[in-house]
């Protein structure tokens, strides 16, 4: 009966879609993060070069975040925002072929893109290295995602369109504007792959950060905000703390984000009052980021003692908490006196990570963890494994982070430094470059055991479809031998 | 008033009429969203639909069970 039931909920509603996305996101999970990991250790033992073009640091740390980013976020918010438009509007994913062709578009991009930067392929534009016709290939990609999920909505048997819809479509349309004004560029010609933006100076590094910076506003907090407000409700079994505060958190993020990417160009030739508009911007995020992060968390108020048996809401519990510390350590760091320190240190990039690792990747395991037993209708294989992915990701992200305060406040400190009698620098070079070595090491660690954390969620995943087969070939046998007798 | 138009149409004032745009929208938003007993209750309601699928594939299971 029960598995009678599951075949309506896959006949009503298109799986097959979101369980290619889940597996892909675990694929480029499992190689972006490697790639990472081999970056960090890079940095600790430069030998690990080898002196192979493919594989320097420069070439591989892009390779990195696209996998991350674009590969494994990426995926993750295709396969979620197609499984929450369909749950909550009670209707069947538009368009079969189109949802297809979305997957296909997207899986390319990405893997061609890596491809490519490993090659030297590059427009050198932070999180947008892709060359121009990988671009005009996720345009394409990204119209057919937006109608897809435009009409999906269309077709709700709910008059009201739930707020985590609300997030994933923010996130699909400030995309598409941010990918194609950020790669405005005219190729040297038709056959080359080389392409020069359309903006040149400091017009073209305010471009590069309003989409840097609006790419993690939308991308890595929008849509994965959109993933949360219908994840952590149903895996704690209530209803969201404050439907009214959900949406204020949406109109204050769609209303402050665009303004903030200048924070990342203080101190240059960027005018004093555009930096100093985006670093107040920044500061007021704080507000509607801690009322997001405060609805999420209470949504457990009085089941709190789930905690203690539930591991995926640990990690959700845990992603919303690493939300609220790195929207309070982004706008610190966007205060030009702390910028000062921080930019062109490794701080940023230990902020960068506790928001990518704490917020987005844990938020999307705790979710990809709820759903794909669902998808397979079946339970997860092992519990167990669950929790030592979590505690392995969560030492990881910590080792993480702290190195790289060490490291980058450090570095900050020993860069400013200067000699009071002579005015000169107190340090060289040199000097703060070797004194980064052993925080590279501690951070590699941290790289390490989170890389750990996601092969054991991929086994484990990879077991409870396995077994999601074996069950349905049981059942399958079953029912045939009933026949046979009958 | 026209002084006012023509300073509204003006290039160099388009930040300050888009900042005010959005702060007055803002505003409104809030005040409509904290605002009327009735409104709240709709509002909030809307918190329910996440789980209304169960109850779809409740309702799917009880036919399945009739058939």
């Amino acid at each position: 009966m029960a598995q009678s039931a599951a075949v309506g909920t896959q006949q009503q509603y298109n799986y097959a879609i979101i369980k290619k996305f889940s597996i892909m996101a675990l694929v480029w999970g499992v190689l972006g993060m490697a790639a990472g990991l081999y970056a960090a250790l890079e940095l600790a033992y430069p030998f690990l070069n080898f002196n192979i073009p493919e594989i320097t640091f420069g070439r591989l740390r892009p390779v990195h975040t696209t996998l991350v980013i674009f590969g494994f976020g990426g995926s993750a918010l295709f396969a979620t925002s197609y499984y929450v438009v369909q749950r909550t509007c009670q209707a069947r994913l538009y368009g079969e072929g189109l949802a297809n062709f979305t997957f296909w578009g997207w899986q390319l991009s990405v893997g061609l893109g890596a491809l490519s930067y490993m090659f030297g392929i590059t427009q050198s534009r932070e999180y947008a290295e892709f060359e121009w016709p990988i671009d005009i290939l996720i345009t394409l990609t990204w119209v057919a995602y937006f109608w897809v999920y435009v009409q999906t909505l269309r077709a709700r048997s709910q008059p009201h369109i739930y707020v985590a819809n609300w997030f994933y479509i923010s996130f699909i349309l400030a995309t598409a504007i941010l990918h194609i004004f950020n790669n405005l560029a005219i190729p040297v010609n038709l056959f080359s792959l080389k392409s020069y933006s359309l903006f040149s100076g400091v017009q073209d590094a305010m471009t590069q950060w309003w989409y840097g910076h609006n790419a993690v506003g939308f991308f890595l907090t929008a849509a994965f905000l959109g993933m949360m407000y219908y994840f952590v409700p149903k895996q704690a079994g209530r209803p969201v703390y404050s439907y009214r505060l959900s949406i204020i958190h949406f109109w204050a993020l769609a209303f402050l984000y665009m303004w903030v990417g200048a924070h990342h160009l203080h101190w240059t030739a960027l005018p004093d009052w555009t930096s100093t508009l985006a670093a107040t911007f920044s500061v007021m995020l704080l507000l509607p980021s801690w009322g997001g992060m405060i609805n999420g968390i209470m949504t457990l108020s009085g089941a709190w003692h789930k905690l203690r048996t539930d591991p995926i809401m640990l990690f959700m519990i845990t992603a919303l908490s690493f939300y609220g510390m790195s929207t309070f350590e982004g706008p610190l760091m966007s205060l030009k006196s702390v910028n000062a320190l921080s930019h062109y240190t490794d701080w940023t990039i230990g902020h960068v990570h506790s928001g990518a690792l704490g917020w987005v990747a844990l938020i999307s395991f705790g979710s990809l963890y709820h759903m794909v037993p669902r998808l397979y209708d079946t339970k997860l294989w092992s519990l167990r494994l669950v929790y030592a992915h979590f505690f392995l990701a969560t030492i990881g992200i910590v080792l993480y982070i702290t190195a790289m305060w060490v490291a980058g406040i450090g570095q900050g400190l020993l860069l400013r430094a200067f000699d009071d009698q002579f005015g000169t620098l107190a340090y060289t070079f040199i000097e703060t470059v070797t004194f980064l070595h052993k925080p590279y090491v501690v951070r590699a660690l941290g790289g390490a055991f989170f890389v750990s954390g996601i092969v054991l969620m991929a086994i484990n995943i990879a077991m409870t479809i396995r077994q999601a087969k074996v069950e349905q070939a049981a059942i399958e046998a079953k029912i045939a031998s009933k026949m046979a007798r009958a | 008033m026209s002084d006012l138009l023509r300073w509204i149409g003006q290039f160099e004032n388009s930040k300050i009429v888009a900042l005010l745009i959005f702060f007055v929208t803002f505003c409104a938003i809030i005040i409509y969203v904290f605002t009327g007993k009735r409104r709240k209750q709709r509002l909030e309601s809307y918190k329910y639909i996440p789980f209304e699928d169960e109850e779809a594939s409740q309702t799917q299971r009880k036919v399945d069970k009739d058939e």
